[in-house]
C-alpha cells in the first residue's frame, strides 16, 4: 500500500501525514479536527488520490441519522405500490435503499469514505456507527442480510467542533488536530495553488494577511480556503501590480477585502482602525 | 518502557485506555514509522491523545517522559506550580521602585527581558540543587509560562531556547481547559449550551394531516410528516458591568452574542457589583431600570437564570442597607438576590476571576454561599459544569 504525502496540490505537514499513515495501517477511522478552511475535506479527496483510487463522501446534516449511512428501508413507497397492485411489493429489497456506507462496503477495492462534518449530526449518532466502523458490517433487518466489507474502507471523519464525541467512539478513532499552518507551510500552500505567481506578490499577499489574522478582536479571523480565494480574486481582477504595496494609506483593508473578511462589523472595525491610523500621522 | 510512557500520559490527566496503548504497539510492530523520536511523538498522540485541548498535556507528559525524569513529583504536572513559581521568582526580581516604574509597556518588556537573563543564569547555577531548578536546561516551564502582567513571555523564551523540540514548544497551551477562554475555546464552550436548545430533527407523523390527505385522495394512503417539537430553553443573563469588570468586557461580548444566537427566549440585564432593587435593560445604567418584581413577576419559574460577574466588592455592599456604593438601598442586596433565588429553579453564577483566588475574596465567598455552591469558573471547563448543572 503506498504512503500518503504531501502532494502537488496539497501540502500536509509530517505529523498529519503520519496520523493519515498510522489510521490507513490500523485500520481505523481518522478523525480530522481544526479551524474552518485548513482543508479538512479536502484531505480526504488528496489521501484518495494519492493512494489512487475512489472516494465516496457522507455529508452530514442536523438531520442525518445514522441508519442512513447503512440503508433505508422505503416503507411509504411500497404502501403506494401495494395500493396500485404493482408485482414489485412481492421482494422486499426492491424497497431497500443502499446508504453510503453500504456503498463503501461494497466497493471493489479500498476505498477512501470520507463522513464530512461529523459534529452537525444528533449526539447520539456517532455511537450508533460504533460497531459498524469497528466490524465494518451491519445486518439488514428487513431481508436478514449480513453486509461486510469487503475491503475495510479507509474513513475519514472530520468535525468543527461544535459537539463533543463521544468517548467510546473517540477511543476507536486515530486522531489530529489541524492547527493553523505557520509562515512557511502557508507559502508552499499558495505556492502549490499558484504556481506561476511572482513570489513577490505573495510574499506581500501573506504579509497582509497575517497581519489581519494578528487584529485582535476580528470575529471571524480569514483562514486559508479565504486566502486562497482572494489570491484568486487579486490575479483574475486585473489589479494594478503594486497596489499590495501602497500599504500605509490602506494598512487596515487590504484591497477587496471581501473574500477575507465576511462580517461587516470586522469591516467597520477595520475602517475604524484605518481612520485612528491616519489621525495618528 | 511503552507501559511507563502510558501510565505518565495517564498521571498528567489524559484519557487514555489500554485500547490505545494496544493500537500503539500494533502500529509500532506494523511498522508505522522508523526510529526517530519526533515521529514516535506524532504517532503517539494521534493514537492516544482525542482532543486537542489535551495536546498541551501531552506535550508536558512527553517532555518529561522522554528526559529520563517520570519519576519527578507529579505535582509538577500541574498548571499553576510553575507558573506561581515563575511569578514568585519574577517578582522577587524586582525591587519596589522598579515595580512602581512599571507604567509603560516598553518598560515591562526590557523587565521581562532582564527577568529571563537572571532565570537563565539562576537555573543554570542551581543545576541538580533544589527540585525546580534541577529539571536543568530541560524545563519548559520558565520560558513558555505568563508574568503577572498576563504577558506571554513564550516568544521571549524561544529566542533563548532556539533548539527547543516540537514537544517542547507548547503550541496547543490555549486549547488545554483549564486555561481561561480564549476567542475560539468561547465558541466550543458556548456550542455545549446548544445541548439543551437542539433536540433531534426528527420528524413525526402528522396524523391528522394525513387522514385528511388520504381522504382528500380518495382513499390512497398519503402519508403526511411535521417536524418534532423543540424544546425551547429560557435564559436570563445578568451581566456585572461594574468597573472591576472592565477587564472581562471582550469575554462577555462574546458569551452575550453566542448566547443570544443559541436561546430564542433570552433575556438579558445588567447590575453594578450586585442586584439590588432594579437593574437595567442598556448597560450605560441610565434608564429604562427594571424592578426585582417586575423580573420575578414576569418570568416564570423555568427561567435559567446565569449571572456573570466577579462578585468582587465590600462585603457591606450585599449585606448592608445603605451598602451600594451608587444610591442608598432600603433593603441589603442579599435580599433582592435571594428573591430571585427563590423564584427560578436554577441559577448560576460565573465569575472569571480564577478559582483559587476565590477563598480570599469575603465576597466572593459570601456569593457563592448565596448561590448555594453553584458559582463556576468562567472557563471550559467552569462553563461546561454549569450548563451540566442547568440542562439536568
Amino acid at each position: 500500500m503506498k504512503k500518503f504525502t504531501s502532494t502537488n496540490s496539497y501540502i500536509a505537514t509530517p505529523d498529519l501525514e503520519l496520523a493519515v499513515n498510522a489510521a490507513i495501517s490500523l485500520e481505523k477511522p481518522l478523525l480530522i479536527k481544526g479551524e474552518p478552511g485548513t482543508g479538512k475535506t479536502l484531505l480526504a479527496e488528496e489521501v484518495a488520490k494519492s493512494i489512487d483510487t475512489e472516494i465516496i463522501k457522507w455529508h452530514i446534516k442536523s438531520t442525518t441519522k445514522a441508519q442512513q449511512g447503512l440503508y433505508e428501508y422505503d416503507a411509504i413507497t411500497r404502501l403506494r405500490d401495494s395500493q396500485l397492485g404493482d408485482s414489485r411489493i412481492q421482494d422486499i429489497s426492491n424497497y431497500i435503499i443502499k446508504g453510503k456506507l453500504w456503498e463503501a462496503f461494497q466497493a471493489k477495492k479500498k476505498i477512501v469514505l470520507l463522513i464530512d462534518e461529523i459534529d452537525k449530526a444528533d449526539k447520539e449518532f456517532p455511537n450508533d456507527l460504533l460497531l459498524e466502523l469497528d466490524k465494518m458490517e451491519f445486518f439488514v433487518y428487513e431481508t436478514k442480510e449480513n453486509i461486510v466489507a469487503k475491503n475495510r474502507p479507509i474513513v475519514i471523519i472530520t468535525s468543527n467542533n461544535e459537539k463533543e464525541l463521544p468517548d467510546a467512539f473517540l477511543r476507536r478513532c486515530i486522531f489530529h488536530y489541524i492547527n493553523f499552518p505557520e509562515r512557511d507551510v502557508m507559502e508552499q500552500i499558495v505556492e502549490v495553488h499558484f504556481p506561476k505567481v511572482k513570489k513577490k506578490l505573495i510574499a506581500e499577499a501573506l504579509d497582509i494577511f497575517f497581519e489581519l489574522r494578528e487584529i485582535p478582536g476580528l470575529k471571524k479571523n480569514p483562514s486559508t480556503s479565504e486566502l486562497i480565494d482572494w489570491i484568486k480574486l487579486l490575479l483574475s481582477d486585473d489589479i494594478p501590480k503594486d497596489i499590495l504595496q501602497e500599504r500605509d494609506e490602506s494598512k487596515a483593508i487590504p484591497p477587496l477585502h471581501g473574500a477575507l473578511i465576511k462580517n461587516e462589523q470586522d469591516v467597520q472595525m477595520l475602517e475604524r482602525l484605518r481612520f485612528m491610523l491616519r489621525r495618528g500621522k | 518502557m511503552l507501559i511507563d510512557f502510558f501510565l505518565t500520559l495517564k498521571k498528567s490527566g489524559i484519557k487514555t485506555t489500554l485500547k490505545e496503548l494496544l493500537d500503539l504497539i500494533k502500529a509500532l510492530k506494523i511498522g508505522v514509522i522508523k526510529f526517530k523520536t519526533e515521529d514516535f511523538y506524532y504517532l503517539s498522540r494521534s493514537i492516544m491523545v482525542k482532543d486537542e485541548k489535551y495536546y498541551d498535556r501531552f506535550d508536558r507528559a512527553f517532555s518529561i517522559f522522554f528526559n529520563g525524569m517520570s519519576d519527578l513529583d507529579l505535582k509538577f504536572l500541574e498548571n499553576e506550580i510553575p507558573e506561581e513559581w515563575l511569578r514568585k521568582q519574577f517578582e522577587k526580581t524586582l525591587s519596589k521602585e522598579e515595580r512602581d516604574k512599571i507604567q509603560s509597556l516598553n518598560d515591562l518588556e526590557e523587565l521581562m527581558k532582564k527577568f529571563m537573563e537572571t532565570f537563565n543564569e539562576q537555573r543554570k547555577r542551581h543545576q541538580g540543587g533544589s527540585k525546580w531548578i534541577g529539571t536543568g536546561g530541560t524545563s519548559p516551564y520558565g520560558a513558555y509560562g505568563s508574568n503577572p502582567f498576563g504577558i506571554r513571555i513564550g516568544q521571549e523564551g524561544n529566542r533563548n531556547f532556539s533548539a527547543a523540540k516540537v514537544w517542547d514548544k507548547r503550541k496547543y497551551i490555549n486549547l488545554d481547559d483549564d486555561v481561561e477562554i480564549g476567542t475560539r475555546n468561547m465558541k466550543v464552550v458556548l456550542k455545549k449550551l446548544r445541548k439543551f436548545t437542539r433536540i433531534n430533527g426528527e420528524e413525526e407523523l402528522d396524523i391528522k394531516e394525513t387522514i385528511r390527505k388520504t381522504a382528500d385522495n380518495g382513499g390512497f394512503v398519503d402519508i403526511r410528516l411535521k417536524p418534532e417539537r423543540k424544546n425551547q430553553v429560557k435564559v436570563l443573563l445578568f451581566f456585572d458591568v461594574g468597573g472591576s469588570m472592565d477587564p472581562y468586557i471582550k469575554l462577555c461580548e462574546e458569551l452575550f452574542s453566542a448566547a443570544k444566537y443559541e436561546f430564542k427566549n433570552m433575556e438579558y440585564f445588567y447590575f453594578h457589583n450586585f442586584v439590588y432593587e432594579g437593574v437595567w435593560k442598556n448597560n450605560d445604567r441610565r434608564e429604562d431600570i427594571v424592578s426585582i418584581d417586575d423580573v420575578i413577576n414576569k418570568y416564570g419559574s423555568d427561567y435559567k437564570i446565569i449571572f456573570v460577574g466577579d462578585a468582587s466588592m465590600g462585603i457591606y455592599e450585599i449585606t448592608h442597607v445603605n451598602g451600594s456604593i451608587e444610591h442608598y438601598n432600603d433593603k441589603p442586596g442579599e435580599s433582592y438576590f435571594k428573591r430571585i433565588k427563590n423564584h427560578f429553579d436554577k441559577l448560576v453564577w460565573l465569575n472569571p476571576i480564577p478559582k483559587d483566588d476565590w477563598d480570599y475574596s469575603q465576597s466572593i465567598d459570601y456569593t457563592r454561599y448565596l448561590t448555594e455552591n453553584r458559582m463556576y469558573n468562567f472557563t471550559i471547563d467552569g462553563v461546561n459544569k454549569a450548563v451540566k448543572y442547568l440542562s439536568k
